[in-house]
């Protein structure tokens, strides 16, 4: 597979064209808003978390990049019921999945289908697309209303 | 392999090159190299900042080998030939853009800067009310040095409206202007959507009403004969990075008058004439605003740069690029989905486009993986993008160097973008 077609996996074509979670949610408990200054990515990050620290529901808005959509919407998929700590865990290990510091095939069996977002470490200037919404959940959940990543 | 003369015959009509282009690009070494799984380089950035000929490159290994030492202080051998050298870049720039004197060139670290050395050096002339206009097109390092002045001093910024095609609406900026009006500083020369001002009416009109004058031409120079008495601007800015020159250098052009009337922003060694701790005399112009050790390697290559551009000649690299342009828009045209952005009667060789919905940055990464090297993002002129409703579009940009392969090569790439995203 040449490196474009790794980065641009089906499944992150078909997220982009019908992104998952694709809404705003009321009464969220926690949200916040990220940026992307150099390519103009912008979204709103949703989520309710309940007395126990459980994600209840999750959802995100904006505007961006393939790249940084896909990864948003996967990003709800998978963190819906999971807990406050067990998210912040998963962001980490994505964040070294898209820098390349960790094997999906050897390490991070939790991430699951979000291992096609591998392809993204051959493509230094596409890391921040894919962390994008990951770090405005984590902001979020830190009750910072808005990031802006470089 | 085919040659590029076969490719060219084959997309239809012949390369209406006025000079050598293979001559040309055997000068610039990178395009030589190919990158990624054996792709050569298809570069066209050149709007950003253009590659630079190895005649540049050497004079500033040169200065740097042989005759490194400071300027203007030393009375050894180095530093004389140093200053000379230098001097003379002064006095090859104030000839290509025809100043009066080489008194009124003064050597920044680009137009960043040239701009941000006029806002400045204006702030005591300025008063609460006063106007500045500047255009809806302008590179971000023409808003926001405005933006700080009138946030201090309660100026008033005023903004000319551009039309569908991207062109300035030359009515609505004459009946801007009023007594009121002390500064118009305005682009030559669009980066993002490659429109062509009327600057020479843009100043005749300021004039008229009593404005001093600022034409940021950096992506002028490097594409048109600049004449800044023929303008009868005040001001004028440039940065040779996108001149075939190294990067953080650039040129503040100031009438006399208006630059003898101007305080000096930057205090330190050289723009003084006389120092005590009760009080210090200025040097003359244009010593007077260029404190501290200048960028003397970069002036120097700046000044080669500009030689070589001068022996190209300003009118065959326009035609050249013309040709580009008119061939680019063009084939770019034909591929289903593409829209361009900025489709002014006059424009250089920049083309801004998307292609469907697909975000700019998906679109410069496919290009790059093809070798070819464009820009996709907001292009440091936000509210472009907004007059136009995208949050960023992809770029190509023409230069010298570039050929009718170059732009098959575009819209080849640009084809896989529409097979991938489907
Ligand atoms: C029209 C225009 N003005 C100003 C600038 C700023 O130039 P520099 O970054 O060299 O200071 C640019 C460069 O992108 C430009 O294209």
């Amino acid at each position: 597979m040449s490196a474009i077609d790794e980065l641009y996996q089906e499944m992150i074509i078909e997220h982009n064209r019908n992104p998952r979670n694709f809404r705003t949610i009321d009464d969220a408990t926690h949200t916040a808003e990220g940026f992307n200054p150099i390519c103009g990515d912008h979204f709103h990050v949703y989520l309710t978390v309940d007395a126990e620290g459980r994600i209840e529901d999750i959802a995100f808005e904006g505007k961006g990049c393939a790249i940084s959509k896909a990864s948003a919407s996967m990003m709800t998929q998978i963190l819906k019921g999971k807990t406050e700590t067990e998210a912040r865990e998963l962001f980490d290990q994505f964040h070294k999945l898209a820098t390349g510091e960790l094997d999906p095939d050897q390490q991070g069996k939790d991430l699951g289908k979000l291992a096609v977002f591998s392809g993204v470490s051959k493509f230094p200037a596409r890391v921040k697309c894919a962390v994008l919404s990951w770090h405005t959940m984590s902001s979020a959940l830190d009750h910072v209303k808005v990031i802006s990543t470089e | 392999m085919t040659s590029t003369s076969t490719l060219q015959a084959a997309a239809g009509a012949p390369a209406a090159t006025r000079y050598d282009v293979q001559r040309v690009r055997a000068q610039f070494p990178a395009l030589a190299q190919t990158i990624y799984e054996n792709k050569p380089l298809v570069y066209l950035d050149n709007a950003a900042t253009t590659l630079k000929p190895t005649p540049v490159v050497d004079v500033i290994a040169k200065h740097y080998a042989m005759e490194a030492s400071n300027i203007h202080r030393g009375l050894h051998y180095l530093s004389e030939r140093a200053t000379q050298a230098y001097e003379g870049a002064r006095r090859r720039v104030a000839g290509f853009i025809n100043a009066e004197s080489e008194a009124e060139i003064i050597f920044t670290s680009g137009t960043t800067a040239a701009i941000n050395l006029v806002a400045l050096g204006h702030e005591a002339l300025l008063r609460k009310g006063d106007e500045i206009v500047i255009s809806h097109m302008e590179h971000h390092s023409n808003i926001v040095p405005w933006q700080m002045l009138r946030d201090r001093l309660g100026v008033v910024l005023k903004v000319v409206p551009i039309n569908d095609d991207g062109e300035l609406i030359l009515e609505a900026y004459e009946k801007m202007l009023s007594p009121r009006t002390r500064i118009v500083s305005m682009n030559y020369v669009s980066n993002s959507l490659g429109t062509v001002n009327p600057i020479k009416a843009v100043v005749d009109a300021a004039r008229a009403a009593g404005a001093i004058t600022l034409v940021d031409a950096a992506q002028a120079v490097s594409t048109r004969p600049v004449d800044v008495q023929a303008l009868g601007c005040d001001f004028l800015a440039f940065s040779g990075h996108k001149l075939f020159g190294p990067t953080g250098v650039g040129v503040l052009y100031g009438r006399r008058e208006r630059l003898e009337a101007m305080p000096p922003v930057f205090g330190g060694g050289d723009m003084i004439a006389n120092v005590t701790f009760d009080k210090t005399t200025y040097n003359t112009i244009p010593h007077k605003f260029e404190a501290g050790t200048a960028n003397i390697a970069g002036v120097i290559g700046l000044g080669r740069a500009v030689e070589y551009v001068q022996a190209l000649g300003l009118g065959p690299i326009a035609e050249h690029e013309a040709d580009l342009l008119g061939y680019a828009t063009q084939r770019l045209s034909d591929v289903p989905g593409v829209r361009i952005i900025g489709t002014a009667g006059d424009k250089v060789a920049i083309i801004s486009f998307i292609v469907g919905d697909v975000h700019a940055h998906d679109v410069g990464s496919i290009l790059d993986q093809d070798g070819v090297a464009i820009r996709a993002g907001h292009h440091c002129t936000q509210p472009v993008m907004d007059r136009f409703g995208v949050p960023a579009t992809a770029r190509a940009s023409f230069s010298i160097y570039n050929t009718r392969t170059d732009v098959d090569a575009l819209v080849s790439a640009v084809t896989k973008v529409k097979d991938l995203f489907g």
